[in-house]
């Protein structure tokens, strides 16, 4: 055997993505992550509230920026994220299938479907606003147009077993609308969210868009739904108690909730109503005037 | 006026292109001589200096071309809208890499400033690539009904004054919408068109997807009338259009015709003046008005005519006219000797009529084909200024007195692509733009385009719509 074959390969330490930095958990806690098999992969950051607090403020901060961005700017950073884990491919696919008892053709399957995924969000961000805007033809003098508009900080609760698939099928429509997004990632599989963050971080996307957090659903989920600068939830990945103690929460400020959809198959076409749970309709009204020398008004 | 500032050159590198003493027809992902072996100079109308030498495609690589179109639609149309998306953005990334590399090609064949194929040109053409990728696996979302189909092959002919920009508004939503396509560019800029054939190669993109036809018209007509052929997207002068209509009577195919224009630009006497000027400049010389939607008739509110004029002529006084490869040049070459010649002879026609020539003091470069800014006033509705699209670096001024005067004044065409209003009042913009039959109307701005935004013209500016949801449907069977 060649001495290389004995070489002590680098474990990875975990760590949380916030602001757009790494951050491990300002408690200091960690818990064991392990594969399908319960051997031990890693150990995983337990996000404390107040990482789930450090993570809003971040959104919040981020959200100016990114919504006031192009769309056609925020599709190539989605199309950028793409590109950058079809350069990561082989360790998502390592990844996913330690975090999800996949072969490794099934493990890549599900890798290549979220990368499409990316490709198909990063289309949408400059074309849902012609498919749900539009202008009104109101009975008067008027211009009256509808557009969509980001709802803001957007908290989501990953899925708990489609641990990348279905991380991404939740994320991505939550930012490609410009809305910034703190993610608790799935609880037993975590790793494939958090190194998704090292993705993130080098696709263009500001800091802040997306906020990773690994640790208890039921921990950070109730602060974070009754938190007063998040705008929406998506409990996407809450079981059914703990989904409606956060939607019972999220009515304080009237958030935005979406319940947690029966999906059978992450691969299916996701369709938009992932995007238009969490878009405002603007409307403008306009006088039209008229267009004798005396007859317009403002 | 002598020029107050005094600029070195500033020339963008040609050493960034490179290009071969020869082009074949690239037909079913190859480079191929034209059957009869004719080819044609394409020259650089800045200096006339002979660029390349290019394949001349006759009646027989035309029935070539839709057929290798006609067998890869069947494949092409069959792959899931996702992956022919993935092609597409490919295509836009390798546009948006080899910028450059087009912009410098592009001004070299073509004679219009480097800073307008630098950060207009092409900064569009890559944007729309990446905007209709983004809908080849949302087509069931575009409102068309469920599973909305291709109509096949699609012929299409562009014009020399945006060369890979009409190739990208062709191209793409045909490619998005699974249709194949057949495109012959203008014989005066051929070089684009072949050099997006690479990209398609470097793309992985399936052989006879997309097909080039370097040539004249008689090659444009015998696409159109290719039986072969399901789409004829055309976009070019309005005599053209017309014959295209008639020859495809009585068949089934589709066609959409983007054709000339005569765009009033309305300028009321609440308008901020150096704003307004800066839009009339744009309006009328960006492309060197080689702009089917230019404004190239200015309509004045008769109590602001005289300062309006006096800002406008100091503001053309400044303009740069001269090599196009220089970064600091706004107005450049005249693509071709038989647009000058046309623009020359409808000048001189202007002049004969009676409205009052005026040009700013500009030397023109002795060699290749260039015309100075040149503004009429004093014309009336009847001239032939105010009539003809003259598709040069010519503006007619006219007056009107009130908004109703405008608006009818503006209408009074055969065409009606585009119309420009500036006014503070915005209750005024909208009134008039509700009167004006014009397909693009700009407030306050001028010559914006967005991959996200429909265009087209009412009238006999031709029918169809580029860009936006709405560009779909010219390749959409439905």
């Amino acid at each position: 055997m060649s001495e290389s074959s004995v070489r002590l390969n680098v474990f990875k330490t975990y760590k949380l993505y916030v602001g757009g930095k790494f951050p491990r958990s300002e408690s200091g806690r960690v818990y064991e992550v392990s594969d399908s098999k319960g051997k031990w992969l890693a150990n995983a950051p337990l996000s404390s509230r107040k990482d789930a607090r450090d993570a809003v403020v971040a959104a919040r901060k981020a959200f100016g920026g990114w919504s006031g961005a192009t769309a056609y700017n925020r599709g190539q950073i989605l199309y950028r994220i793409a590109e950058m884990l079809e350069g990561r491919r082989e360790q998502f696919v390592r990844e996913v299938g330690e975090a999800e008892g996949l072969s490794k053709s099934k493990a890549a399957a599900v890798v290549d479907a979220a990368i499409d995924r990316w490709v198909w969000y990063a289309g949408w961000t400059d074309k849902i606003g012609q498919l749900v805007g539009g202008a009104n033809p109101v009975a008067g003098p008027f211009f009256n147009l509808s557009t969509p508009e980001p709802t803001g900080v957007v908290t989501v609760v990953a899925p708990q077993d489609s641990s990348f698939l279905g991380l991404v099928c939740v994320i991505a429509p939550v930012i490609a609308t410009g809305n910034t997004a703190v993610v608790i990632a799935s609880e037993k599989s975590p790793l494939p969210a958090l190194s998704l963050g090292e993705v993130l971080a080098t696709s263009d996307l500001p800091g802040g868009v997306v906020n990773i957090l690994s640790g208890k659903a039921d921990e950070m989920g109730p602060h974070l739904a009754s938190h007063q600068d998040v705008n929406a939830i998506d409990l996407a990945g809450a079981g059914p108690v703990l989904a409606k103690e956060l939607e019972i929460a999220a009515a304080d400020n009237l958030k935005r909730v979406l319940r947690p959809q029966p999906v059978d198959d992450w691969n299916a076409d996701p369709g938009t109503s992932r995007m238009t749970a969490f878009l405002e309709t603007k409307t403008v009204w306009h006088p039209t005037g008229s267009l004798g020398a005396g007859g317009s008004s403002y | 006026m002598a020029s107050l500032f005094e600029y070195a050159p500033a020339p963008e590198s040609r050493s960034v292109v490179d290009i071969a003493p020869s082009y074949g027809l690239f037909i079913d992902g190859e480079f191929t001589d034209a059957a009869d072996g004719k080819v044609f100079k394409t020259v650089s109308p800045s200096s006339e200096e002979v660029l390349s030498e290019v394949a001349q495609a006759g009646a027989a690589d035309v029935d070539r071309a839709v057929k290798a179109a006609r067998k890869a639609f069947e494949k092409w149309s069959a792959l899931p809208g996702s992956e022919r998306a993935k092609y597409l953005f490919r295509i836009a990334r390798i546009i948006q890499e080899r910028s450059r590399e087009l912009a410098v090609l592009e001004t070299l064949d073509n004679g219009k400033p480097i800073k307008e194929t630098r950060d207009a040109d092409l900064p569009l053409v890559a944007a729309h690539f990446f905007y209709y990728a983004g809908w080849a696996d949302k087509l069931d979302h575009a409102g068309y009904g469920a599973n909305p189909r291709p109509l096949g092959v699609a012929g299409q002919v562009i014009p020399w004054n945006f060369p890979l920009l009409m190739l990208a508004w062709k191209i793409a939503p045909a490619l998005a919408t699974g249709n194949t396509v057949v495109l012959k560019p203008a014989e005066t800029t051929p070089l684009s068109a072949l050099f997006f054939a690479d990209i398609c190669r470097q793309a992985g993109l399936p052989k006879g997807v997309v097909n080039i036809l370097t040539g004249y018209g008689d090659a444009g007509a015998a696409l159109v009338e290719h039986p072969d052929v399901n789409k004829v997207a055309f976009t070019g002068s309005t005599a053209v259009g017309k014959a295209i209509a008639r020859s495809i009577a009585g068949t089934d195919k589709k066609v959409t015709l983007e054709l000339g224009g005569k765009g009033a630009n309305i300028v009321f006497d609440d308008a901020p003046i150096d704003q307004a000027v800066e839009g009339i400049v744009n309006g009328i010389f960006f492309n060197q008005g080689q702009v089917c939607c230019a404004g190239s008739r200015l309509l004045v509110q008769e109590s602001i005519h005289d300062e309006l004029l006096d800002s406008l002529k100091r503001r053309l006084s400044t303009l740069r006219l001269g090599d196009p490869l220089d970064k600091n040049t706004d107005i450049g070459a005249i693509n071709s000797a038989e647009q000058l010649a046309r623009i020359t002879a409808l000048a001189d026609t202007g002049e004969a009529e009676g409205a009052e020539r005026w040009s700013p003091a500009c030397e023109l470069p002795s060699a290749g084909y260039w015309f100075a800014p040149t503004l009429f006033s004093n014309v009336t509705q009847a001239h032939t200024v105010a009539r003809d699209e003259i598709f040069g670096p010519v503006l007619s001024v006219l007056t009107f007195r009130t908004p109703d005067e405008a608006v009818a004044k503006a209408n009074n065409s055969q065409y009606g692509l585009s119309a420009g209003i500036w006014t503070e009042k915005g209750s005024r913009i909208l009134a008039v733009a509700n009167q004006l039959r014009a397909g693009v109307v700009w407030a306050n701005t001028f010559n914006k385009f967005d991959p996200t935004s429909p265009f087209g013209g009412y009238k006999e500016s031709g029918f169809g719509r580029e860009g936006g949801r709405h560009g779909l449907e010219a390749y959409l069977d439905v």
